[in-house]
């Protein structure tokens, strides 16, 4: 087992490090940033001098080995455009992004399953039918333009909640939080979602066919015959089994929330990480794109090797080959 | 199942929209809160990092330059209540007393002197607001001299940019230094400010959101009835016009073209254009001996003056100005915007004759045309792409084809600015920062020969007159208003009859701006929070 963890752990070292490299050497290509940093006029021998202080004259090779150094003891180098630390940058960054990540998992989950329980016990009625075709409009429709609709017709026709930002936020410490402010929770509804909706749709379409075939199951017959209450049934029964891999699948659903939130946070000016990461490529602010991509790349590996690991205790089948392996 | 059921969902979803409802009807707060949004980020506070029209027009809020520009661009006192000439190289000025900066130190002669240095030292931006021979010289506390070595009638050209710090506090944070774009360490005063301007700003989270404040020890009278404005940005184009639509901001920049009639029939607010002092235009590579990506070898069509008046004659800037721009820009006929010259009347654009355009290609070898790439950046000018599709188009019409290469401008730029110069025609846009023709007679026409010399920086294609490059240098000193304004439109006509450029229009600003504001939308683009006023 412990033989299993480690070469699972050194493959995700191996994958960050592969990741750190393939995005270092793409941002070579994304243009150049010196350009971006100053005004048109700026003579060419301060530009070659700001060049030589960003340390961008030097082969790539060597800019990797400096960035991967410094990426080891925890330092993601400085951003070009706002001269301060990326860590710090994207400290600060992180909790609009995970607010925001965890109620659209929240809305994604109470509604998904909300949705799912209703059109699996009702699955003849009209209701359910328009929440089928409501959830394939939840797949089909691009994130942005979910966002733009939810604005228009909240935000410019209705006039009920915010089109940008985060609202007004507390401190607590090293974290924001828009939880304790009226207007934070009115900011965060729009994009919780619209970047909960496909997920949503998913986890509604996942509780319907689970929800189904377990109410085929001779256990909810037996239940049934006993004469136990309908909502005992379907609350009690039913639906507890249904939820174990509508968990799984959430739970894996969380990184990509965090890793895709870049479209939402565009549209709403939501001041999180993935709105640092869209600015930074117009930027051209290559610390920013490389220590965000690491970043998720991390979250990715790190919940991969979680349900890896859950799973070989989950099931003993697994674990069985593992030791076997090993 | 009866639909019982599912009552408490809706139950829920009423109080919730009951509840949204009743949110959104809650006060607003009782000051005068003015609210705007930009596309791009107010990046650092210290006044001399970076040179961009947005950047400037902020600060100005809490900083304030000697001498100033007024509605109309001209030149008007600031923190210098008079100036004079008693020599020609000598500006005497007179700075007003019971000046106070924020916090609360009186502002000197010191401060002048002491900003004058920091503004051209390294790391600055702005070096050039200040002409680099100038020293300063403290008569007393309210009167400092700038001496020049040469006479120089456009010194005073570019203080509106060169805002005045405290020395005081400067010292006092370890801000003695300009804070360099490619600073590693965000500086004091990169992240704070000190000016002496009508607010004061008391929240910063960079690329997040900015807040100013009335300062209520200021000097002068303020137009504005402001008591808090608050910047943020927003990136999205769609995002920044909903929330100007939905009255959450009051002043938006830039509206897309397409929005533009969208949001000036809509009940909350209005676009306001006016013309914009930046010049778009077309460059060619007129020194190469054969053109890059070109189907000509061994020669470089553009070095005949004939095929550089027949792109000229090929392009209907009408139809430009009509079509892609929906009539929001000006065609030009110089390189520079006519408010910035006086004599720009006495100028009339080539007309576009087509057929004129055939003849002369023909009678220049080239009765088929030939192939031609095409620079151009998709994100930087107002339909900067667009227009170059049209101008394809056009071109291919008296036979030349053109192959676009349209790509961002973090790319465009590396590939067709100095040192790589990867450019055989390209299109780009210009704001003289002096205001002057000088600027443009320097960096744009200037040739770039002399390689020890800065001149003709972003000359890219190398249009090159020894006799405009001397009518340069004389119009750098001559003082005589008169005489210096003919001798830069002798170089405008040299320039026009080598068709050296093409100039193409003058994009106009648009802002969308709530039906509650009032404000001057000036022709630099820039927009001045001491000018905003709000109904409440």
């Amino acid at each position: 087992m412990l033989a299993f963890i480690l070469r699972r752990l050194l493959q995700s070292v191996g994958v960050l490090l592969a990741v750190g490299l393939i995005a270092f050497a793409m941002f070579r290509f994304a243009g150049d940033p010196v350009n971006q940093l100053v005004a048109p006029d700026t003579p060419y021998a301060e530009r070659l001098q700001i060049r030589q202080s960003l340390g961008l004259d030097d082969p790539v090779l060597v800019q990797f080995a400096r960035y991967a150094g410094n990426a080891v003891r925890g330092q993601f180098g400085n951003s070009y455009q706002f001269r301060q630390p990326v860590s710090t940058l994207l400290a600060e960054r992180m909790p609009a992004t995970l607010e925001l990540a965890l109620c659209a998992t929240l809305f994604a989950l109470t509604a998904g399953i909300l949705m799912g329980v209703y059109s699996a016990l009702h699955r003849h009625s009209a209701a359910a039918k328009l929440l089928q075709a409501i959830s394939l409009i939840g797949v089909s429709l691009p994130t942005f333009l979910i966002g733009i609709l939810l604005i228009f017709l909240f935000s410019v026709t209705l006039g009920w909640l915010p089109s940008y930002g985060r609202g007004d936020t507390v401190r607590i410490g090293w974290w924001t939080t828009g939880f304790l402010t009226v207007s934070g929770w009115k900011a965060l509804i729009l994009p919780s979602i619209t970047l909960g909706l496909f997920q949503m749709t998913l986890i509604m379409r996942l509780v319907r066919a689970e929800m189904l075939e377990v109410l085929r199951t001779d256990y909810i017959r037996f239940a049934r015959a006993r004469g136990l209450t309908t909502r005992s049934i379907h609350f009690g029964h039913a639906l507890k089994n249904t939820l174990v891999p509508v968990i799984t699948v959430a739970g894996l659903q969380l990184g990509s929330i965090i890793a895709f939130s870049i479209i939402t946070e565009t549209v709403f000016q939501w001041p999180g990480m993935g709105l640092l990461f869209v600015q930074a490529v117009q930027n051209v602010d290559v610390p920013i794109m490389a220590a965000y991509l690491l970043l998720v790349a991390l979250i990715f590996v790190s919940i991969n090797l979680a349900v890896d690991l859950l799973y070989t205790i989950v099931d003993p089948r697994l674990r069985l080959s593992v030791r076997r392996a090993a | 199942m009866s639909p019982v059921k599912f009552r408490p969902l809706l139950a829920c979803l009423a109080a919730a929209t009951a509840l949204a409802a009743g949110l959104s009807a809650a006060p607003a707060s009782a000051a005068n809160t003015f609210r705007f949004a930009f596309q791009g980020d107010l990046k650092s506070l210290d006044p001399y990092t970076l040179k961009e029209t947005f950047t400037i027009a902020a600060h100005g809020a809490v900083y304030e330059s000697l001498v100033t520009r007024d509605k109309d661009l001209k030149l008007v006192p600031g923190l210098a209540e008079s100036w004079e000439t008693p020599e020609p190289t000598r500006y005497r000025f007179r700075l007003r007393k019971n000046v106070k900066f924020h916090d609360g130190t009186p502002f000197t002669a010191d401060d002048v002197i002491f900003s004058a240095e920091r503004v051209r030292a390294p790391g600055s931006n702005f070096q050039t607001n200040v002409p680099a021979d100038a020293t300063f010289v403290k008569v007393d506390d309210h009167t400092v001299d700038m001496v020049l070595k040469n006479p120089n009638p456009i010194a005073l050209y570019q203080f509106g940019g060169w805002y005045i710090m405290s020395k005081a506090w400067a010292e006092k944070h370890d801000a003695l230094k300009p804070t360099p774009v490619s600073a590693s360490t965000p500086s004091y005063a990169a992240l704070h400010e000190n000016g002496t301007g009508p607010f004061t700003i008391t929240e910063h989270q960079p690329g997040v959101r900015t807040v100013f404040k009335k300062f209520d020890g200021y000097w002068g009278k303020v137009e504005s009835n402001i008591d808090e404005a608050i910047f943020t940005t927003i990136g999205n184009d769609a995002t920044r016009v909903a929330a100007l639509l939905s009255g959450e901001v009051d002043w938006v920049d830039p509206v897309p073209l397409q929005d533009q009639s969208r949001v000036s029939s809509s009940a909350n607010a209005v676009v306001v254009n006016a013309p914009e002092l930046r010049t778009i235009y077309l460059g060619m590579d007129q020194t190469s001996d054969e053109l890059r990506g070109s189907n000509v070898k061994g020669k470089n069509p553009f070095k005949d003056v004939r095929v550089r008046e027949a792109f000229f004659r090929a392009i209907d800037e009408d139809a430009i100005v009509k079509r892609v721009m929906r009539g929001q820009a000006t065609p030009a006929a110089l390189l520079i915007a006519p408010p910035l010259f006086p004599l720009a009347g006495e100028f009339k654009r080539p007309a576009y004759d087509p057929n004129k355009a055939k003849a002369l290609l023909a009678e220049a070898g080239y009765p088929n045309g030939f192939e031609v790439p095409l620079d151009c950046p998709n994100d930087r000018y107002v339909n900067d792409e667009a227009i170059c599709q049209a101008i394809t188009s056009m071109l291919a019409r008296v036979g030349v084809k053109v192959n676009l290469i349209a790509q961002p401008k973090a790319k465009y730029f590396a590939k067709i600015l100095k040192p790589a110069y990867d450019t055989s025609f390209y299109l780009l846009g210009w704001t003289p920062s002096s205001m002057d023709s000088h600027n443009i007679l320097y960096e744009i026409t200037g040739c770039r020969n002399d390689k020890s010399s800065p001149r003709g920086t972003t000359n890219l294609g190398n249009y090159c007159n020894p006799k405009v490059d001397a009518l340069a240098d004389k119009i750098e000193r001559e003082t005589d208003q008169e005489a210096r304004n003919l001798m830069i439109k002798q170089a405008y006509d040299i320039v026009m009859a080598d068709w050296g450029y093409i100039p193409l229009h003058q994009q106009a600003l648009a802002w969308g701006v709530s039906k509650k504001v009032k404000l001057v939308p000036r022709a630099d683009n820039q927009m001045m929070l001491y000018w905003v006023s709000k109904e409440q």
